[in-house]
C-alpha cells in the first residue's frame, strides 16, 4: 500500500521524500482539526465532580 | 558480467524487487496505521489539545476581565441592598452556562486565569471559553457558605492539574465584574466520587448553619483516573472592590492581561 504510494509519486527520491512529508503534514492537520475532535465527542470525559 | 546479464534476462527481473501487494500485506499496513493513529489521538488528547484549550481558556478569561474593566458589562448590583463596608458584593445566581467570574491562582502559574461558568456539566468543563464550573446548589463567591467549583485535572485545558501543589496560605482569587475576592488555601482532602458532603455550606458538616465563607475546589484523583476526588478548601480573606484596583499580588497579571 505505502510502496504503491511511493511508486505513484513523481520525481527523484528527494522530491518524493518532500512530497511524503507534505502529505504527512496534511494528514496530521486534518486529524487534529477535524477527526480527533469528532472522535473525542464519543468519549465520556473523566468525572471531576462529586455527586451521583 | 555474465552474472548480471543472466539476472537481467531472468524471467520477472524486468522490474527487480517489485512484489505484488498481498491481502495480508495491505491488512498489516492498515493495522500498523491504525495503531499509530490511536497513539496520535492519545497524544493529542492529553497533551496537544490540552495546551491549545488551556491557552484559549486563558484568553477567554482575559477578554472577560477586559469587558469588566472597560465597564461594558455594568457591575451587577446586589438587589438594592448595599453591602456593609468591607463586606464583599455577592452576585445574583447567573444563568446556566454563563461565565460570571475568573479564577486566579498565582501558585498555579503567573499567567493562570480561567473563566468560571455556572453549572458543572460537560459543556462547561470542556468549554474552550470556560473550564471551571460552579456547582449550582452552592453559594456564590463572597457569600456566607460554600462557593464550590469543579474543573478537569487532565485534558480539556486541565485547569486543576496542579491543584495538589497548593501550599497553606496560598491566595485563590475570584475575579468578577465587581472586584476580587481573595480566599486563602487551607487544606486538601480526598473523598470518594459520591462525597457530596464537601459541597455543604460547612463542608462535611451537614446542615450546620454557616458563618464562614469557604471556597471548595473539586477535581479527579489520581491523575488520569476518576477513582477519587481531590478537594481543596480555602477561606475568604479580603474583598477588593474593582474601583480600588486589583490586589498587589495579581496586579501584573490583571493589568497586562486586560
Amino acid at each position: 500500500m505505502y510502496a504503491a504510494l511511493w511508486r505513484a509519486l513523481p520525481g527523484p527520491v528527494w522530491a518524493r521524500l518532500l512530497l511524503c512529508l507534505v502529505l504527512v503534514a496534511a494528514v496530521l492537520f486534518a486529524l487534529v482539526t477535524w477527526v480527533f475532535p469528532f472522535v473525542d465527542s464519543f468519549f465520556t470525559p473523566q468525572e471531576v465532580t462529586v455527586g451521583q | 558480467m555474465t552474472d548480471s546479464v543472466a539476472r537481467a534476462t531472468a524471467p520477472g527481473a524486468l522490474r527487480p524487487r517489485r512484489r505484488r501487494a498481498t491481502v495480508t500485506g495491505v491488512l498489516g499496513e492498515l493495522l500498523i496505521t491504525a495503531g499509530v493513529l490511536v497513539f496520535l489521538f492519545v497524544g493529542w488528547q492529553v497533551w496537544l489539545n490540552d495546551i491549545v484549550v488551556a491557552a484559549e481558556q486563558t484568553r477567554a478569561a482575559a477578554e472577560l476581565a477586559q469587558q469588566w474593566e472597560s465597564g461594558a458589562e455594568a457591575p451587577a448590583e446586589a438587589d438594592a441592598e448595599p453591602p456593609a463596608a468591607g463586606a464583599p458584593v455577592v452576585l445574583p445566581e447567573p444563568d446556566p452556562g454563563a461565565t460570571f467570574a475568573n479564577l486566579i491562582v498565582p501558585r498555579l502559574g503567573a499567567e493562570y486565569r480561567r473563566p468560571i461558568a455556572e453549572g458543572t456539566g460537560h459543556s462547561v468543563l470542556s468549554d474552550r471559553a470556560a473550564g471551571v464550573g460552579h456547582y449550582v446548589e452552592t453559594q456564590m463567591p463572597g457569600a456566607v457558605g460554600n462557593f464550590a467549583i469543579a474543573a478537569h485535572r487532565t485534558t480539556y485545558g486541565a485547569p486543576f492539574h496542579d491543584v495538589e501543589n497548593l501550599v497553606v496560605g496560598d491566595s485563590i482569587y475570584v475575579e468578577t465584574a465587581d472586584g476580587w475576592y481573595r480566599y486563602v488555601y487551607r487544606s486538601t482532602e480526598y473523598v470518594r466520587p459520591a462525597g457530596v458532603g464537601v459541597l455543604a455550606p460547612v463542608p462535611q458538616a451537614g446542615d450546620v448553619a454557616s458563618t464562614d465563607r469557604i471556597i471548595t475546589l473539586t477535581s479527579c484523583h489520581p491523575l488520569f483516573s476518576a477513582a477519587e476526588r481531590i478537594i481543596s478548601y480555602g477561606v475568604f480573606d479580603t474583598w477588593y472592590p474593582r474601583a480600588d484596583g486589583p490586589p498587589a499580588e495579581i496586579a501584573a497579571l490583571v493589568q497586562t492581561g486586560a
